[in-house]
């Protein structure tokens, strides 16, 4: 009797994100055979702990339509969070992290409380203000940070053994590198983020926020506590920008106040930009794009930064969506 | 003791009147086009770099700084050309990359073409400084407020008394209208551009013998115009020349008397102690949104 029930729309999409992900899966589990050496793995390391941040950051830019430039400050928080919790506190490192996620979403809950409400431009200064103080504040405490130097950050360690980039490890009787179990560790931590946004896009969660970067306040007519549901995602994006802040400080060994520049917060919401706003998959490609545009630039460093702008500019002026929401328009356009 | 609150005061008051011109360059751009130019600070550097560059090419100083000056002009109509007219449609999002993104590019082509070394402009006065009640106060400091004030009357000057002024005015209150009573908005919007650039190029000049000038110079200054913009509620003149004096005074008397590690984080905290008690800024109007 019960076959008779049919499917409901959101459990069609629902089932439609898995043949995204196996791609994902696939090219994750495909480049470790394509990478040539360490240099390698190191670049889709870094690729892939950032297009994490950027999956998180999406949630907040590309589907809720709130700006953030700032969410560096959440990443350096997460990195010298814990970082200093192992040093300090003589935690072990994965419950440092966990710790240092769990601060961020209070720090996040407490600021985005106030700042949430503002709109447009008075939410742009509000989140770069942020950073930029956070930035400032890790300039400064040297003693605690050790300031402009930087700070040495103890290694990852996974059931009690030690994880160096420069040790070797059996993995079920294959001899596998450090870097290469750390690459492993990015993708998976990739993969998650992925898979957790996807879920999160098709929660009720997620379409209360497509349906308040469409119009907040036909949002709120329709019932939808907008409020709330721009805070929890506020801080579900830094959580997102946290744990990949612990796991880059681990994985370098070494972290600076760098990650938590005006700059770095721009190249993350770069990439969300240029990869497509509400576009996770667009994202990624995003990240992939603005950390190896550099790589190409090196017999040009002089000009990397014209070009970069250069790049910039005219992505957006002729895809104001994004590469990957445009390409994708185009394509569906020639197939109709 | 007092001959040290006059001091800090006065270089409050001198840093002030730098960022109240950066914050007249934002405001005045974003009132003709609702865009925030993230690239305002580079005005500042095309200023202070283009007339380092050209004096030590050999060109007189009082040649060199209106050249210099009229470079940035050109940056800033080129922007508009460009950069910001061909997106005409794109999102706040989007149009903020794109300024963040002309900023890269103009930061990138100074230190491609001029260097990443720091320069000093010399003195506009030959005597460095004056003493004052036992309060020691740069020259400098006067030209600027000097210039600043100039610089202020003559823009109240263009906006209350030039046909051109008015119709700068009408199109940033209303686009549509004004370019159905014959302003060719497109032309204006260009010239608001300009006349910021301007602007901020003269700011980066008066400002330069007492900072040093650099070809990254411009994103500090650039963010603390932006945060003396949003101070005076962004779009009010009036607004940005006061949050731009208030910025000054409150980095002054925190680098003297509490700490000057900590001075660069004044006009931030500053901005969200304003932004989460008063939203709309200081002077900002509390505009009723069409849905």
């Amino acid at each position: 009797m019960s076959e008779a029930i049919p499917q409901s729309p959101s459990r069609v999409r629902a089932t439609a994100k898995w043949p995204g992900l196996t791609v994902l899966a696939v090219i994750l589990l495909v480049l470790p055979f394509l990478a040539g050496n360490d240099y390698h793995y190191d670049l889709m390391i870094k690729i892939a702990l950032t297009a994490g941040v950027a999956v998180g950051l999406n949630l907040l830019v590309g589907y809720a339509g709130q700006i953030s430039l700032g969410h560096a400050a959440f990443y350096a928080a997460g990195a010298y969070g814990s970082a200093l919790l192992v040093q300090q506190f003589e935690l072990t490192p994965v419950p440092a992290m966990v710790l240092a996620a769990v601060g961020v979403a209070v720090l996040a809950w407490l600021v985005g409380k106030p700042i949430l409400h503002l709109k447009g431009h008075y939410l742009s200064m509000a989140t770069l203000g942020l950073g930029v103080i956070a930035a400032i504040v890790i300039n400064n405490e040297d003693q605690l940070t050790g300031g402009p130097d930087g700070l040495p950050v103890a290694p990852l360690s996974l059931f009690g053994h030690e994880l160096s980039v420069f040790g070797s490890y059996d993995l079920f009787g294959v001899a596998i590198t450090g870097t290469q179990v750390w690459y492993g560790i990015a993708a998976g931590f990739l993969f998650l983020s992925v898979l957790f946004a996807l879920n999160l896009i098709d929660s009720p969660l997620g379409r209360a926020l497509r349906a308040l970067h469409g119009s907040e306040i036909a949002a709120q007519v329709a019932g939808v506590d907008t409020g709330k549901f721009k805070l929890r995602v506020f801080v579900i994006s830094a959580v997102y920008a946290s744990l990949a802040g612990s796991l880059y400080g681990y994985y370098g060994g070494f972290i600076t106040p760098n990650i938590a520049s005006f700059t770095h917060s721009i190249e993350l919401i770069t990439i969300v930009v240029l990869g497509g706003m509400a576009s996770t998959y667009g994202v990624i490609l995003g990240t992939v794009i603005l950390l190896l545009i550099p790589q190409f630039l090196t017999g040009f460093q002089e000009l990397e930064m014209v070009l970069f702008g250069a790049i910039l500019m005219v992505v957006m002026i002729f895809m104001p969506r994004g590469l990957v929401p445009t390409l994708a328009r185009r394509f569906q356009k020639e197939a109709s | 003791m007092f001959s040290e609150f006059f001091q800090f005061t006065f270089s409050g008051v001198t840093l002030g009147a730098i960022y109240a011109l950066v914050a007249l360059g934002f405001t005045l751009i974003y009132n003709a086009s609702h865009v925030i130019n993230f690239a305002q600070g580079e005005f500042l550097m095309i200023g202070g770099m283009g007339t380092v560059v050209l004096m030590d090419a050999g060109v007189p100083i009082y040649f060199a700084i209106p050249l210099a000056i009229a470079m940035a002009g050109v940056a800033g109509i080129l922007l508009h050309r460009l950069a910001i007219a061909p997106a005409k449609n794109a999102d706040v999002v989007t149009l903020i990359i794109i300024t963040i993104g002309a900023s890269i590019f103009l930061r990138g082509l100074a230190q491609v073409f001029w260097g990443k070394e720091y320069h000093a402009l010399p003195n506009f006065s030959a005597t460095e400084s004056i003493n004052l009640g036992g309060a020691i106060l740069l020259t400098q400091s006067l030209w600027i407020l000097g210039i600043a004030a100039v610089l202020v009357t003559a823009l109240g000057l263009f906006f209350t008394r030039t046909t051109l002024g008015k119709a700068l005015l009408a199109t940033s209150m209303n686009k549509d209208a004004a370019s159905l009573m014959g302003i060719k908005t497109g032309a204006i919007l260009m010239m608001a551009f300009g006349i910021s650039a301007v602007i901020g190029a003269a700011a980066g000049v008066i400002v330069a013998p007492i900072t040093l000038t650099s070809y990254d110079i411009g994103i500090m200054l650039g963010l603390k115009g932006f945060i003396a913009a949003a101070i005076g509620g962004l779009g009010s003149s009036t607004g940005a020349i006061l949050g731009g004096l208030l910025l000054g005074l409150a980095e002054a008397y925190t680098a003297g008397y509490i700490s000057s590690d900590y001075k660069d984080a004044v006009p931030f905290v500053i901005i969200l102690a304003i932004l989460f008690f008063l939203p709309n800024g200081l002077l900002g109007s509390r505009a009723v949104e069409r849905v």
